[in-house]
């Protein structure tokens, strides 16, 4: 066996230098996902800490720790920071980085669509908690408080007179438009820029969840797109569409936010399911069993996400058919979701099992969302759900769906993923302790809350009396966040130790099979010197049993890059002949996605100054941001992507 | 060839890709499938309120189906210079491409003529976007699909502008291309407006 070996010069520059100007400019995609993983912790940590301002405040009976506004502001922002500003872009993070590795691609299908997405997230999580900053400068009623679902028509003007509606809605329709644009974006990086030979049905199975919720994304979005705007409208244009006065039905919102709310539950949950089916085979040193079958439970869980909205609206009476109907759909959806939690469990049966920390959370995910799934199908029965609707009885159930489910499996995602993002381990002691510190303090906050809703413990309330008997299992309650709030300053310690001296990963760390893991950690900002050519869902342990290959290389090809031996999996073409190759040429950082983002958030304030400025300050700040963003679009179109 | 060897300067953007469909094209389809949720979400929103209004003016007394007839054929219409303007460039016609196109973009500006009369006649006669529930939701509904003729009308001048200062040849047939995907997706949904707000009974 002979190897070739092919020298490229090293790459401009290592990944993560560079000044504050080449983040704000940058295009690459592991830039990009680094920039969403910081941003979507930092939020994740002031949701958290909105969660714990709550638990204190309940710990006790008639508690006077926050005063009953104060409490609706941080229910409200709690649920809303935790979805759109927590989970979703750590979910995008993931799909970000790792992504184009995984199909073998050397960026996004639009590296500078993907950079807009960013920004415009940032901003409008940053336009969202300003409303903090306008009530601390005096403002009554700045703050959100009508819950992350925002009913109607407690969101009309004359119920929130304030701003605190106006900042949710133009903060989640700015959001909107981030999730929109890279959901587009990985929808057509996974359809168009796989590496050849990897067929759809030899993607990874992250890879494939991307596909799904980049689908639901694009497909779910413009229906609160539209109830944002029709809002918008009764809000500033004196239109009736929520107002029952005039006609107008308050359950029209709950159809529109639900056609929205379901499948965005799907976007939560799916990555994480995607994350769980890579590191449960490679801890297990098994392919995972029934790889189709995992996929076409993820496409049956998405599609028929949309045919389960009205379960969340059992109690506004929409009568025997329609509660018969969504009733079933419900216990339909719950058929693919424990398929895939059999092929879990049976991809561990009799596999060589390493319990590191990113395994750990996986085996935990699949527990605890088991229980979450399990509460939820509960609800789908609608004489059932009557009595647990607007209790602690659902607070418990949607955590552990949310965090039992779709943050313990982005915890999995971190563990594993973190050696190929930093080039560095990350410690397994402090993992192992922040793994049993999250599920023992979870299972302490939220288990009891199943009592206390069965109890008859009503959501959303700031106190409750003391001859209720809340108050002991909502003391335990308040004592595991306290906890769980400690974990998380575990993972942080560990996260920063390893930054600074943790062991040097290498390629592979785990042994894992996808193609994220065959080059080096943290890639070249072109991932790939050569792109892979795919033989199998494998393709890293096929290189184990070469014998088993179908195409057996007789040369095996390696590349150097800067000092680095790049493996690669792919058998190269006929000829033999070695040379010097040039860097790839990637395509150039852009400052137009950033300004087209800037753009686009300043136009809804002149909206917001309408009601007391009049219609002249409204569009000339609004026309001021529309000019902003059409400058950064016009010239973001007209700017080629890569030199030549 | 050194096909394994990926050509070095390839970055995937404007090279072959798995599907054979280019990206930019393979993007729009999903941008019009998320515009198909939005104009359905809209177009129920209107159904649902559809002879829901407790006061007038209610639609009866106010539609005017036969100028509203004529503004649908005048948008119609210039979906098939559209078409012609697209076979144009793919010929490499470009004096062809500027005149179908021109064709397009006024057929655009007399359908958003005729839309500002009609609203500004429907004020006059008292229904406003406050006035009731048919006001609401006619003006909302059809005033998205106005503002997506705008986006269409401004984004096929830039085409025509670049094509005027000669930066439009043959090979940029894939912009005029989407740009009629976008135009057509218009001129179908319209269709489904002009039959639910002024046909259905």
């Amino acid at each position: 066996m002979t190897t070739i070996t092919e020298t490229l010069p090293a790459a401009h520059e290592p990944l993560y230098r560079g000044g504050v100007w080449s983040w704000i400019t940058t295009v690459d995609h592991k830039r990009i996902g680094v920039l969403y993983g910081v941003t979507a912790f930092l939020f994740f940590l002031v949701g958290g800490l909105e969660a714990l301002l709550m638990r204190i405040q309940l710990g006790s009976p008639e508690n006077t720790f926050l005063d009953p506004v104060t409490y609706n502001e941080l229910f409200t922002m709690h649920g809303t920071t935790m979805i759109f500003l927590a989970i979703m872009p750590l979910g995008a993070a993931a799909f970000n980085f790792m992504v184009p590795l995984q199909i073998g691609a050397r960026d996004v299908a639009f590296p500078r669509l993907n950079a807009f997405s960013y920004w415009v997230f940032l901003f409008g999580a940053l336009f969202l908690n300003a409303s903090f900053l306008v009530k601390a400068l005096g403002s009554a009623n700045a703050v959100p408080d009508a819950g992350w679902f925002g009913y109607a028509n407690l969101t009309s003007r004359q119920y929130s007179p304030g701003h605190g509606i106006d900042f949710w809605l133009f903060g989640l329709q700015i959001l909107g438009i981030a999730s929109l644009a890279a959901g587009f974006n990985f929808l057509v990086t996974i359809l168009n820029l796989r590496a050849p030979g990897m067929s759809l049905m030899r993607m990874p199975v992250f890879t494939w969840m991307t596909m799904v919720v980049s689908t639901l994304i694009v497909l779910a979005f413009p229906v609160i797109t539209v109830a944002l705007f029709l809002l918008m409208f009764d809000r500033f244009f004196g239109t009736n569409f929520y107002i029952p006065a005039h006609g107008g039905d308050p359950i029209l919102w709950q159809h529109l936010f639900w056609i929205f709310g379901h499948p965005e539950v799907y976007i939560l949950i799916l990555p994480a399911m995607g994350i769980v089916s890579e590191v449960i085979p490679t801890f297990s040193r098994k392919p995972l069993f029934g790889y189709a079958v995992v996929v076409y439970s993820g496409i049956l869980i998405g599609v028929l996400g949309y045919g389960v909205w009205a379960h969340h609206m059992f109690s506004t009476g929409m009568g025997p058919i329609a509660d018969a109907v969504f009733s079933v759909t419900t216990m339909l959806i719950a058929i693919p979701t424990g398929v895939k939690i059999f092929n879990w469990l049976a991809t561990m049966w009799g596999g060589s099992i390493r319990f590191t920390t990113a395994m750990c959370f996986a085996i935990g995910f699949i527990a605890m969302f088991t229980m979450g799934g399990i509460s939820g199908i509960m609800h789908s029965s609608p004489p059932a759900d009557l009595q647990q609707t607007d209790t602690y009885f659902v607070v418990a159930h949607l955590h552990y769906v949310l965090f039992g489910g779709s943050i313990l499996g982005l915890f999995a995602g971190f563990y594993y993923w973190w050696p190929k993002v930093t080039g560095r381990l990350l410690s397994e002691r402090l993992g192992k302790l922040h793994f049993w510190t999250t599920m023992i303090a979870f299972n302490l906050t939220f288990f009891p809350q199943h009592f206390l809703g069965l109890n008859g413990m009503p959501r959303r309330i700031y106190t409750y009396s003391a001859d209720l008997n809340f108050g002991f299992w909502n003391l335990v309650s308040t004592i595991g966040a306290l906890m769980l709030g400690a974990s998380v300053l575990i993972f942080m310690v560990n996260a920063i130790l390893s930054l600074r001296r943790g062991a040097i990963a290498g390629d592979n760390p785990w042994d894992a099979a996808t193609l994220e893991w065959s080059t080096s950690s943290p890639p070249p900002h072109y991932n790939f010197a050569v792109i892979p050519r795919v033989t199998s869902r494998l393709p890293l342990w096929d290189r184990h049993h070469p014998e088993r290959m179908v195409d057996r290389p007789e040369d095996e090809l390696k590349v150097v890059v800067a000092g680095k031996t790049l493996a690669r999996t792919e058998v190269p073409d006929d000829d033999g002949e070695s040379g010097t190759h040039h860097v790839p040429h990637m395509p150039n950082p852009s400052k137009y996605p950033v300004i087209a983002a800037l753009g686009l958030t300043i136009a809804p304030i002149g909206v917001m100054l309408k009601p007391e400025h009049g219609i002249p300050v409204f569009l000339a700040v609004t026309l001021t941001g529309v000019l902003i963003m059409a400058y950064g679009i016009y010239s973001w179109a007209l700017e080629p992507l890569e030199d030549h | 060839m050194r096909r394994a060897l990926a050509p070095a300067h390839a970055f995937a953007m404007e090279t072959e890709t798995s599907t054979g469909l280019n990206n930019r094209k393979t993007v729009f389809w999903a941008f019009l499938g998320s515009e198909c949720m939005f104009f359905a979400s809209l177009i129920s929103t209107y159904l649902v309120y559809k002879g829901r209004s407790v006061s007038g003016p209610y639609p009866t007394e106010i539609l005017d189906i036969p100028v509203t007839s004529i503004s649908t054929f005048d948008l119609l219409t210039s979906s098939l210079s559209m078409v012609l303007c697209l076979a144009a460039i793919e010929r490499g016609d470009i004096k062809k491409f500027q005149f179908w196109l021109s064709c397009v973009i006024v057929g655009g500006l007399i359908f958003l003529g005729f839309q500002v009369y009609e609203f500004s006649h429907f004020v006059h006669k008292g229904l406003t976007l406050s006035k009731n529930l048919f006001g609401s939701s006619f003006f909302v509904l059809t005033g998205f699909h106005g503002t997506h003729v705008a986006v269409g009308v401004l984004w096929l001048i830039s085409l025509l502008v670049l094509s005027l200062r000669g930066n439009m040849t043959k090979a940029d047939a894939l912009d005029v291309e989407i740009a009629g995907l976008y135009w057509h997706f218009v001129d179908i949904v319209w269709i489904i407006i002009f039959t639910v707000v002024y046909l259905l009974e």
